[in-house]
Order: C-alpha cells, then structure tokens, then sequence
C-alpha cells in the first residue's frame, strides 16, 4: 500500500497563472496608454500617465469582470487605485533625492566642512568658502537643545508610563498639541520671552532654546512609546525585589529601554536639524566661525542653506545652496539608518 | 582554642582528601570544610533577645520615591508651562495690537505702517484677513489632494504589501517624514513648480468657467495651487503612517469574519476597516491640517505673498500667516513686530484648536467599530 504524501501548496498565494494575467494586463494597459497619446490629443508626460491609469482602471475592470464578475472586477479597481497612490507618494521622494545629489555633488570640494564663509561671499568660487561655521553651529545648537529636551522629554514619558498620575490625559494631549505647534511661533516666542526683554541680541543659545520646543515633544513621544515596550514583569521583577519605584526605574526599566532611548534623541535630532524659521529669527547667522553660543550671531545649515538661495543667483552660489542641502539629507540619512537598527534590535 | 582554628591549607587538604575518596561524600566534605563549624561558640544563649519589632505596613512610599514622584511630576509639567509661556509671551507683546484693532485685525486685509519724516509711526494698519484665507485655502487644497492618497497608501502598505516590499516602503515613508520643510520648499521651487504650473494652465484651460479655477491674468507661477500641493506633498507621509497604524489596529477577527463570509478584499475594507478607522483617518488629516497651516519655510519659497483676499487658487497670489511673519519681520520695527507677535499668537492658537479636535476624534473614535 502506497501512501501518496502531497506536495505543500499555498493557495492564498497567486498562481504562476494568476501572475501572467496580471503581468498581461499590465502590459496591455502601456500599450494602451502608448497608443492613446500616440493617436488623439493628449500628449506629453501627464498625459501618458492619466491615459495610464485609466487603461488600468478599465482594462482590470474588463479583465476581472469576465473572468470573476463584478465584485472580482470591483476588488481590482481599489487595487489600482491603491497601488497608484503609493507609486505617487514615492515619485517626490525620488525626485527629492536625485535632485539634491545631483545639484549638490557640484558644490562638494575638499575644503566644504573645514572653511567658512568670512572671507567669501556667496558668488564666489565654490572652493573659496565652506559651511564649516554652519556645521558647527548647527552642532552646537543641536546639541545645547538635546542637553535641555533630553530630561525633559524621558521626564515626560517617566510620568506618561510609571506613574500614571491624574494628570496622564491631559499630558499627552499637550505633547500632542505642542508638537504641533508652528516652527516660527516657538521663534517668536524665544524673541518675545528672552531676547527682547533680556538679552537684546541674538545668538546661538537662543537658536538652542527655539529648537527646544520643537525637540521636546518628539522626544517625548518616541520615549513614551519605547517604556511601554518594557514588559511589565520586569517593573514587578523589581518591585518584588524589595526595590522602590524610584530603584527599578532607574536600575531596571531605563537600562533596559537604553536602545530606545538613544532612537528618541536620534528622532529628535532628525526633527530639528533641519528647522529653519525659528533660526532665522533669532539667531542671526554668521558667516565666520563662532563656537560661543552665549555671544554673537552664529551660523547654522539651514541658514547657510537660505541664504546662499536667496542672497546669491549665480550658478556658484545655487550649487553653494544644493551642497548644504546635500550635507542635510545625508546627516539625516545617517541619523535615520541609526535609529532603524537601534530600534529594530531587541528591547531589554 | 586558637591552634583548633585550620589553616587554609590544610582546609584545602581535607577538602582534596575527601573529594578523591568519593564524589557522593562531596557535600558532606565541603560541609566540613566550613570554617564556622570549627570556630568556638562565643555567644552564650543566656537569654532571648527581643524579637524585632513588627514592621509597619503601609501604601506611603519612601522619601526617596516621594522625590522621585515629585521630579518627575515637575518635568512631566513641563509641556504645559511651556505651552502656557508661549501664550502668555505672545500676549504681553501683541495683545495691545489686537485691543487697537479689534476685529480688524482678522478681517482685514490691509497691512501698512505709515511713518512721517521723524520716524515716529503716524498711522498703522494690521489685518491678516487676506494671509488667514490664504492659510485656509493651500491648508484645505494640501488636505484635498494629500488625504486620499495617504489613505489609499495606508491601504496598499497595510492590506496589499508584504514581506520586505512592505518594511521597505514603510521606512521610506518614515524617512520622507523627517525631511526638513526647507528641503520641500526649494524643491517646490526649482523641480515641481514648472509641472505644476503646466497642469493649473490646464485646469484652467478646461475649468476656468468654474469661479475658483479662474485667473484674472494668466500669471499661474507661486500660487497657492502651487503651494497647497507641496503643502499635501509634506503631509501625505504624516497622514500615511497615522492611517496604516490605525488601519493595524484592525481586529484580526473582524477581518477574516467578512472573508469567511466570502468578501473580496474590497468588500472587507468597506465593511471593517474603514468603519473601524474613520475617527483615526479624520483625526490624522487634522494633524495633516495643523501642520500645513504653520508651515512657514516651504510656503514662502512657493508662495508670492500679496495682500488681497484671493479666491482664485490658480492665480499667483495668496497668503500664510507664518510666511507673513517670515517675510516682514526683516523690515519690521519694534510696532510692527508686537502686530506680526499678535499674528503668531493667532496662528498659535489656530493650530492648538486644530489640535485639539484632532486627539479629540483620534482618542474617541479611533480603534472603534461599528
């Protein structure tokens, strides 16, 4: 007696068959859309893609309809418009990217990230200047308001997680509004509150404390998030431990969220480094290199950025603009990846 | 007594000697290699010492968990003092501007400072009413445009992707979330504009007699068409992740109910997921609202301020509070800049109200069926 065993198969998958009506389709609706541009009024780029969706709309719907019915034939328009979208969403990424690298590789030369641009103006040869000011600024501001949001925003999430007060709802309900709250309000407000009454002059301190506010709720956010991941067994591990809450805090639940936490800082400096209102208001934007945060007008990317576009017009001073731009996406590329593999690790 | 006390040699040599006579005997051999079996009793059992006394039981928490409590209490308020100071500030600088012009300062449009030849400031005339349509109009054209794809995204990342396309796409969508706004405004500028402006030549072209797709003068370049759709280009990763992290949310059950009833996937999605997610996809297009209203760098790149009530969204003129308060604090005096404060604190509690009713319907609608 023989025992047939038979060969696994996955029948929520789609069939080779399946597979080459789609591709078929596919290929249809191109040459479709080719044909229909080739031979009426539409033409040009725009035209090709509409005439393109709407042979897929309309050759899917015929396809499926014979083959299923109407429901099989409805099912396959929402798959369209579906995957439509999701290609539009991704054409602006792409055109972003390649249109930062591929103006911004001009302006790159050896002196970009040592020199600065006391001595040059925006319209003079590339290699004359650099952004040399303008990383250290942005460092410098960057991490004065890191030093400040960082308490602040695990404090935030300390209370949104461990201790729970009566105050928990409303908590979040202003992290969640002060996220939103406009770049240039929290400009204004750094003008109105210290350096109009106090200070009178701007400088990098204040650029620091503007982006505070911007840095603290994605901080809190992004934290809050990562304590819940703890497990609650290793709070009552603790407190069964005889320990207070105060000791498993911070010798059980803050180590083990460790990885999480860098991946907040790292979010938030994402968020904030690439800020430009509130810099341009208050925190003047030299063109020499300043590392005293406390006294004078210092430099920063996205100041470089602005004003390279909107004070130059020559070819230099927009492939100036695109270089420091290029410099932006690829710190935030950076910063980015990191906080994907730290986050992606295990927790605890 | 003393010499009784082994050294630590010969503890070694009886734990060695009994170890190699047999493995069984091993805890009985370092059993007696325990020094504290071999050192005298000192303590004479005379008398009971009184047991402890009962620990006292209680839900107080120590002092050092008071403190904790109380710190952490403290940086968790942080948020509203911050939030508080911002009004607050805004306030002391701009509210006397808002006394002098009433309402004026919403509805109007006008906004001019007039200085004699001293230059003491002999008239002035603030109203934001042209820059608060503006904001509206690209606001409402960035939700308009932006909030069906990002659902129909959402949809696709959720429902139809899987395996490491899915992961893929939705980093990518993350990552598009943290780009800087500077970035969109330039790009806006230099790429998407000239497409842009060729597609309004062709709503206008075929829509015109439709009031709102009409221009005065075919001037179609930094209109708020223009800057809307960047504005939707900006939001659709926010709105993105919010959806397909509601859409996830999505009972397991109710899903594979309707497919064992023998829905097609598009029968599912309109019977399960969309009831279930409409107060989360609402709640996500008002964040997209809140931040397509305050955003300042990307509209003024894209945008050409003018001070006039415009309607017509293919023309090249509009408004934006923050691209305002950008574009004239350069210039501006002291006067002037406690009006472009009371423009801030407008904008401000603008987006707090958009905000608010945002995690209002997010937190009482979201994760909800019918």
């Amino acid at each position: 007696m023989t025992q047939t065993i038979p060969t696994p198969q996955r029948p929520w998958q789609p069939s080779k068959t399946d597979r080459f009506e789609t591709l078929g389709v596919l290929v249809a609706s191109f040459v479709l859309a080719g044909l229909t541009v080739e031979f009426t009024g539409l033409n040009g780029k725009l035209g090709f893609v509409v005439s393109l969706f709407f042979s897929l709309l309309i050759l899917n719907y015929g396809f499926y309809f014979q083959k299923q019915g109407k429901a099989a034939a409805k099912d396959s328009l929402l798959q369209v418009f579906t995957v439509m979208a999701i290609v539009l969403t991704l054409i602006p990424i792409v055109s972003i990217i390649a249109t930062v690298v591929s103006k911004g590789y001009k302006g790159l030369h050896w002196g970009l990230l040592t020199k600065d641009m006391a001595l040059a103006s925006v319209n003079d040869p590339i290699v004359a200047g650099g952004l040399g000011h303008a990383l250290a600024g942005t460092i410098l501001m960057v991490g004065g308001a890191l030093i400040i949001s960082f308490p602040i925003g695990v404090l935030t999430a300390l209370y949104l997680t461990e201790i729970r007060g009566p105050l928990t709802r409303p908590i979040r309900f202003l992290v969640q509004a002060m996220s939103g709250v406009p770049s240039i309000v929290a400009g204004l407000f750094i003008l109105s509150s210290l350096i109009y009454p106090v200070t009178k002059a701007l400088s990098g301190m204040m650029g620091s404390l503007a982006l505070t506010i911007l840095m603290i709720p994605t901080i809190a956010r992004t934290a809050e998030e990562m304590l819940r991941l703890i497990p609650n067994e290793l709070r009552e591990a603790g407190v069964a431990l005889g320990g207070t809450q105060w000791r498993t805090v911070a010798g059980v639940i803050l180590p083990a969220a460790k990885s999480g936490l860098v991946t907040a800082i790292i979010l938030g400096v994402a968020r904030i480094i690439g800020e430009t209102a509130p810099l341009l208001l208050v925190t003047g934007g030299g063109d020499a290199l300043n590392l005293n945060p406390t006294e004078g007008a210092m430099g920063s990317l996205p100041y470089y950025i602005w004003k390279s576009f909107l004070t130059g017009g020559t070819p230099e001073a927009f492939a100036r603009a695109w270089a420091g731009m290029l410099v932006l996406l690829s710190f935030i590329f950076i910063l980015f990846g990191l906080a994907r593999y730290l986050s992606g690790r295990k927790v605890g | 007594m003393a010499e009784r006390v082994p050294t630590a040699q010969a503890l070694a040599r009886q734990v060695r000697f009994h170890l190699s006579f047999t493995l069984s005997s091993l805890t009985v051999s370092l059993r007696v290699a325990n020094p504290s079996h071999y050192l005298p009793m000192s303590v004479e059992l005379s008398e009971r010492p009184a047991p402890p006394a009962p620990r006292e039981i209680t839900t107080q928490p120590r002092r050092s968990d008071q403190i904790f409590r109380i710190i952490v209490t403290i940086g968790g308020m942080a948020s509203l003092v911050i939030l508080g100071l911002i009004a607050l500030f805004l306030s002391i600088k701009g509210l006397h501007i808002l006394t002098e012009e009433k309402l004026g300062f919403i509805t109007g449009s006008a906004w001019e400072v007039i200085t004699d030849d001293t230059g003491t400031i002999a008239e002035s005339k603030f109203g934001i009413g042209a820059m608060l349509v503006g904001t509206f109009l690209s606001a409402m054209i960035a939700i308009l445009v932006g909030v069906p794809i990002s659902v129909l995204s959402a949809l696709y990342l959720t429902f139809y992707a899987n395996g490491r396309v899915k992961k893929f796409l939705i980093s990518v969508i993350d990552l598009m979330a943290a780009f800087p706004s500077l970035l969109f405004g330039f790009w806006g500028f230099f790429v998407f504009m000239s497409s842009a402006e060729y597609w309004a030549k062709l709503i206008n072209k075929y829509l015109g007699f439709i009031p709102f797709f009409d221009v005065p003068t075919p001037i179609f370049e930094r209109s708020p068409f223009i800057a809307g759709l960047v504005l939707a280009i900006m939001i659709i990763p926010i709105v993105t992740s919010i959806s397909r992290e509601i859409f996830d949310q999505t009972p397991l059950d109710r899903i594979q109910a309707a497919y064992a009833l023998g829905a097609t996937r598009l029968a599912m999605i309109k019977a399960v997921v969309i009831p279930f997610g409409r107060g989360g996809i609402i709640g996500g297009a008002m964040l997209g609202l809140g931040r397509a209203m305050g955003e300042t760098v990307a509209v003024y790149t894209v945008l050409n301020v003018v001070y006039q009530i415009n309607w017509q969204i293919l023309f090249g003129a509009g408004g934006n509070v923050a691209s305002l308060i950008l574009l004239k604090f350069g210039e501006a005096g002291p006067y002037e800049v406690d009006a472009l404060m009371a423009a801030g604190l407008i904008l401000f509690l603008l987006t707090l109200i958009v905000n608010a009713v945002a995690d209002l319907l997010i937190n009482r609608f979201g994760g909800k069926g019918r």
